[in-house]
């Protein structure tokens, strides 16, 4: 468990912490503050998750719930450097994109639960999380299914004459999909304000990228002519400075841009798949969560600057820890959705002739 | 009123609505330079300009997910499909992205916007190209599906259509692009048919022909030909099958007791499947013989010209079916 | 090769059998042919034969058991033939064979003049009511029916499988209904009858009709007959008799007498077909016998030809074996008019209930002495009273009672009858 190690590491490093203090309150030129928020930010994105998995092993939580434990960093470093009115849309692992572009986790939580208080009224579920206020277009539940209505989102901007921007996540499978080459071509074509975000995680399920690609992550938009990147998605610095730099030449009209952000899953591909097994070993799980926790890279890193002490890391984790708890308490206390609720947000429109749904009387 | 071509009435319908709402915008394969592949957009380009009439590549699914998308934030796009029989690419975009949209987003995203272009059967096209998709589209909730038939119609649906919240797949007769109408005149104010609203192309009072799409003309041809006999049928055109008009399917079996779907598409799960079930729950006790449908045949189109012949639904084959609801045969 | 014994449609009307008794038991060597067992239908107790030879494997329904037509109760198999696919397989198929076999058994009856006569055979023959007394109606008949008040069964249907459908509904709406005819066996020649076409007034008077009182507007004509001279002419015949030992009774005289008049009266003589009116030229009388459980009516055939002591002899005989339910179908179908005679239970006079497809049925009261008055005096004669019930579709009052006059002076002018 990631809380077990975070715990340890913590001890470890306990003992030489008081001695760094007074030194340069600044880190890569993200202030203290900003450092703590990310952090906390980070740690309320693990405890959340952490929450559904418990929400789920008890049935609080049903269907398809896929963790985003060990890809925290790519979360907040994409979505950080975005501003409010920016868009982002992702693939069905999309609780913490949710948290991150500003949805408050009790309606998050209690649309894993199903509940009237969750953000899509409970309709959506795990997969389905939307902010559309936010600007947080969504979770999609197919394969590759939101990168041409990035595209579309990202033509509304041009066609507006806008200066916003919008972010794309998928997954590394996802690049093999149709949509993938026909949006990015698209993209590049009509210098759409898009920047997609491979969340590479190495595993389409429970496939090996190299298995099922010839060329790595990074090589596969080559061919439209959407400019690549690639990035240590667990280091969240070096995550935020990319995306901020590609956030001001998409925004300055450059047309769309493409990250490999390198990352891991430390859980299975959903709450019903083996976190290891025939596709990668127990061994390797573990090595990556000591080696590379991306709530570890920062913690660390921001110990060695002396920019955090251990009380305040414990009182990050307890203040996030309540956070998470009001939050499932939050979607246990909201009331499933009414039954009137069944038909309505199927269409935008009911028209004043004819016949929409064929069943109603029988319900 | 001027006659004027299904074609040129299309192509009114968009230049209105593109004139009269600045977020509406059109794309899909040839729409601009070349006019459109059976010009429905001739003209458009020049009037409206490259930002808001666009070629886009050959990838159905991609620029049909980037309508969504865009409709997604308030845009309207008019996505044209070459013709519904490319349209397969796309359906997991029309189907999982534009149709349950709103549902899922708990109703905070609606995707207002026309997927169009032809489907049906045309002429020795063979059968990848002459294929009847209504069904398909017909069947996700979510989704709105319009037919016109006739010139008239296809203007005052099309605007329709794009003024409605939802997405609507609004599918032309292949055959009819040449068909004649009188349409009213664009001076005459906004001509605008509501979806939902099926109009009876014929009235009699002894058998029920209900059809929709390129089909009601071989209905209104096979009435003619009854009426030698001495039947009389009523040919109601759908117009709209999601919404449908459930109310005139209704009015026309009461008043005639007997009915016969006539449909472009295969039998299995067509739309007359649909019609026959609303009519047997719902008008039953006014059976008077169990409705029949007449539909292409249960093959994928053949090439060969007698056996295409063969497959099509026909004048023939709906007049036997008329008289067979009529028991006269 | 095993042969399947079905409950068969031993009456044209039989929609099920009750086997009475066994006459071959499990293992008996059988010959096509040979009386298997005694059913009872809803008329008599008949034969079932043997379809084909072999050992009589397997008894399906023990006797007292009932089965609708066409039921799987037997199978006639080889020796040591394992029989018990074939069984479970014939009881999966079972319904289909008997809605054919009781297709057949309608085909065999006398349709009702069609119209619609392009229509497939297949189609006329196929049951209007099938044994499970389900209608083949489309929805709308159905309601349309139910909204006239009209009996589904008694609707000839002209579609599909004889599928009763709107205009069927519309057409027996426009006629006046009738439960449905039943015509039991078929007619001996054309010339033995005559269709008279309905004209549009009488169309118009079946349909007020019916509207007025029941599927068969009755009416009832009653006569009161002087008997004196009837009685000596019995008396007389029967002396001549003596030597025979042979009696003829009163009834067998009226029977007589009411096949003379009909053939004088081929108007009374007639049945209602829903759309035509068939007049008889041959007068076939149906006299009714009560049985055990209920009434038969045997048949006298060309009655008006027949002699007073054949007549007797054939009414004796039928009755006799009515009672043992012995009479075979074509004994106790096809009257053309039928007589019910209940005077020698004392009945002064009664009204009896028409037997469709006939238009007629005369109920015969007791013979008794009774005070009348004659010329201004009170005299004592032997009187008997006769209600004739008539179909009015069919027989018009004044018809009625020219008839009952042309009967009345044949009972009290019995000589006459010679002229």
């Amino acid at each position: 468990m990631a809380e077990t190690q975070t715990k340890k590491s913590k001890k470890d490093k306990a003992g030489t912490k008081s001695s760094n203090a007074g030194k340069e309150e600044s880190l890569e030129g993200f202030s203290k503050e900003e450092l703590h928020s990310f952090l906390r930010e980070m740690l309320l994105y693990r405890r959340f998750e952490e929450k559904a998995e418990e929400a789920y092993a008890i049935g609080k939580i049903g269907g398809f719930c896929h963790l985003h434990i060990g890809q925290e960093a790519v979360a907040l470093g994409f979505i950080g450097p975005l501003r409010e009115d920016d868009y982002v849309f992702t693939s069905y692992r999309d609780h913490t994109q949710g948290l991150a572009k500003g949805l408050k986790s009790g309606p998050v939580m209690a649309e894993l639960y199903g509940r009237e208080g969750g953000v899509s009224g409970g309709k959506g579920g795990s997969m389905h999380i939307f902010g559309a206020e936010l600007g947080f277009m969504g979770g999609h539940g197919i394969v590759g299914g939101q990168i041409p209505l990035a595209a579309g989102v990202g033509w509304a901007i041009r066609y507006r004459g806008e200066d916003r921007v919008c972010l794309c996540y998928l997954g590394d499978a996802a690049v093999n999909q149709g949509a993938f080459h026909e949006a990015l071509n698209m993209s590049a074509v009509w210098k759409l304000p898009v920047i997609y975000v491979v969340e590479n995680n190495e595993y389409g399920m429970g496939t090996h990228f190299e298995r099922v690609s010839a060329l790595p992550v990074v090589d596969r938009a080559l061919g439209t002519g959407v400019p690549a990147h690639s990035v240590d998605g667990q280091d969240l610095i070096a995550t935020w400075k990319l995306m901020d730099e590609l956030v001001g030449k998409v925004r300055s009209g450059e047309g769309p841009q493409y990250v490999d952000a390198r990352t891991y899953r430390f859980k299975g591909h959903s709450m019903s798949d083996p976190v290891h097994g025939v596709y990668r070993t127990k061994d390797e799980v573990e090595e990556k969560k000591k080696s590379d926790d991306p709530i570890i890279v920062l913690r660390d890193r921001l110990f060695d600057a002396d920019l955090l002490t251990e009380e305040e890391l414990n009182a990050m984790d307890a203040d996030v820890m309540e956070e998470v708890d009001e939050a499932a308490e939050f979607a246990e206390n909201s009331p499933f959705p009414a039954e009137e609720e069944l038909y309505t947000h199927t269409y935008a429109e009911i028209n004043e002739h004819g016949r929409l749904f064929f069943d109603r009387r029988d319900r | 009123m001027a006659t004027i071509t299904y074609r040129e009435a299309l192509n009114q319908a968009l230049q209105e609505e593109m004139e009269r709402d600045e977020s509406v915008f059109l794309m899909g394969e040839e729409v601009a330079e070349y006019d459109g592949a059976y010009k429905v957009t001739k003209g458009l380009l020049d009037e409206f300009g490259d930002r808001r009439v666009v070629d886009s590549p050959i990838s159905e699914l991609g620029f049909a997910g980037l309508g969504v998308g865009a409709a997604m934030v308030g845009l309207r796009p008019v996505i044209e499909f070459m013709t519904f029989n490319f349209a397969f690419l796309a359906l997991d975009q029309v189907i999982n992205s534009a149709a349950k949209m709103y549902y899922m987003s708990g109703g905070q995203i609606p995707v207002p916007m026309v997927f169009r272009g032809p489907t049906g059967a045309a002429l020795q096209l063979a059968a990848q190209h002459s294929h009847a998709c209504d069904t398909y589209y017909a069947h996700a909730p979510g989704l709105k599906l319009v037919r016109p038939a006739t010139p008239a119609d296809a203007k005052g649906l099309l605007k329709a259509s794009i003024r409605d919240e939802d997405p609507v797949v609004f599918m032309e007769g292949e055959m009819l692009y040449n068909l004649k109408g009188e349409v009213p005149d664009p001076e005459d104010g906004d001509f605008v048919i509501p979806l939902g609203v099926a109009d009876l192309k014929r009235e009699g009072d002894d058998v029920s022909i209900i059809t929709h799409g390129s089909t009601v003309h071989l209905a209104l041809q096979a009435a003619k030909k009854l009426e030698k006999d001495g039947i009389e049928a009523d040919v109601l055109d759908l117009r709209s099958l999601r919404p449908l008009d459930v109310d005139a399917i209704l009015e026309t079996v009461r008043k005639t007791n007997r009915a016969v779907y006539l449909e472009e598409g295969w039998p299995y799960v067509g739309i007359g499947s649909q019609i026959v079930a609303t009519i047997q729950e719902e008008a039953f006790d006014h059976l008077d013989a169990p409705v029949l449908r007449v539909c292409q045949a249960d093959v994928p189109m053949p090439y060969a010209k007698n056996l295409e012949q063969k497959a099509k639904p026909s004048v023939d084959l709906l007049i036997d079916a008329c008289n067979r609801v009529l028991y006269r045969s | 090769m095993a042969t399947k014994v079905h409950m068969e449609a031993l009456s044209p009307t039989m929609e099920e059998g009750q086997v009475v008794k066994w006459l071959k038991s499990e293992g008996d060597k059988v010959a096509s042919g040979d009386v298997l067992a005694e059913i009872e239908t809803d008329k008599a107790t008949m034969e079932l034969v043997a379809r084909g030879e072999g050992i009589l494997q397997k008894i399906l329904l023990e006797e007292g058991g009932t089965a609708a037509v066409g039921a799987l109760i037997g199978v006639i198999g080889e020796d040591g033939e394992d029989l018990s696919d074939f069984v479970a397989e014939e009881e999966e198929d079972d319904a289909p064979s008997a809605e054919a076999e009781s297709a057949e058994t309608e085909a065999s009856a006398e349709p009702a003049p069609d119209e619609d006569a392009e229509e497939s055979a297949e189609e006329r023959e196929a049951p209007r009511a099938e044994r499970d007394g389900r209608v083949k109606a489309s929805p709308l008949a159905r309601r349309l029916a139910e909204e006239e008040g009209l009996d589904l069964s008694s609707i000839e249907g002209s579609g599909p499988g004889g599928r009763v459908v709107k205009r069927d509904v519309e057409k027996a709406v426009d006629e006046g209904v009738t439960p449905a005819p039943s015509p039991t066996t078929a007619p001996d020649s054309e010339e033995d009858y005559v269709d008279v076409s309905l004209s549009q007034m009488r169309k118009t008077i079946a349909k007020r009709l019916v509207e007025s009182i029941g599927p068969i507007p009755h009416f009832f004509l009653t006569v009161d007959v002087d008997m004196s001279r009837t009685v000596q002419a019995r008396a007389r015949i029967n002396k001549q008799l003596e030597k025979d030992g042979f009696k003829v009774s009163f009834n067998d005289i009226v029977l007589k007498a009411t096949a003379m008049a009909l053939r004088k009266h081929p108007e009374c003589n007639a049945h209602w077909l829903g759309d035509a009116v068939r007049q008889f030229n041959r007068v076939h009388l149906a006299v009714a016998v009560a049985i055990e459980d209920g009434l038969i009516t045997p048949v006298v055939r060309d009655a008006d030809r027949k002699g007073l002591v054949e007549i007797s002899t054939e009414v004796r005989e039928l009755a006799g074996r009515a009672r043992e339910k012995k009479l075979k179908p074509e004994e106790y179908s096809g009257g053309t008019f039928s007589v019910s005679n209940l005077g020698m239970f004392g009945v002064e006079d009664f009204t009896a209930v028409i037997n469709p497809p006939e238009a007629g049925i005369l109920a015969v009261g007791a013979l008794e002495e009774r005070a009348v008055v004659k010329d201004g005096e009170v005299v004592v004669e032997p009187r008997m009273k006769i209600t004739m019930s008539c179909d009015h579709r069919v027989i018009d009052g004044a018809l009625g009672a020219q008839f009952l006059q042309t009967l009345t002076g044949i009972l009290e002018e019995p000589l006459a009858a010679l002229i």
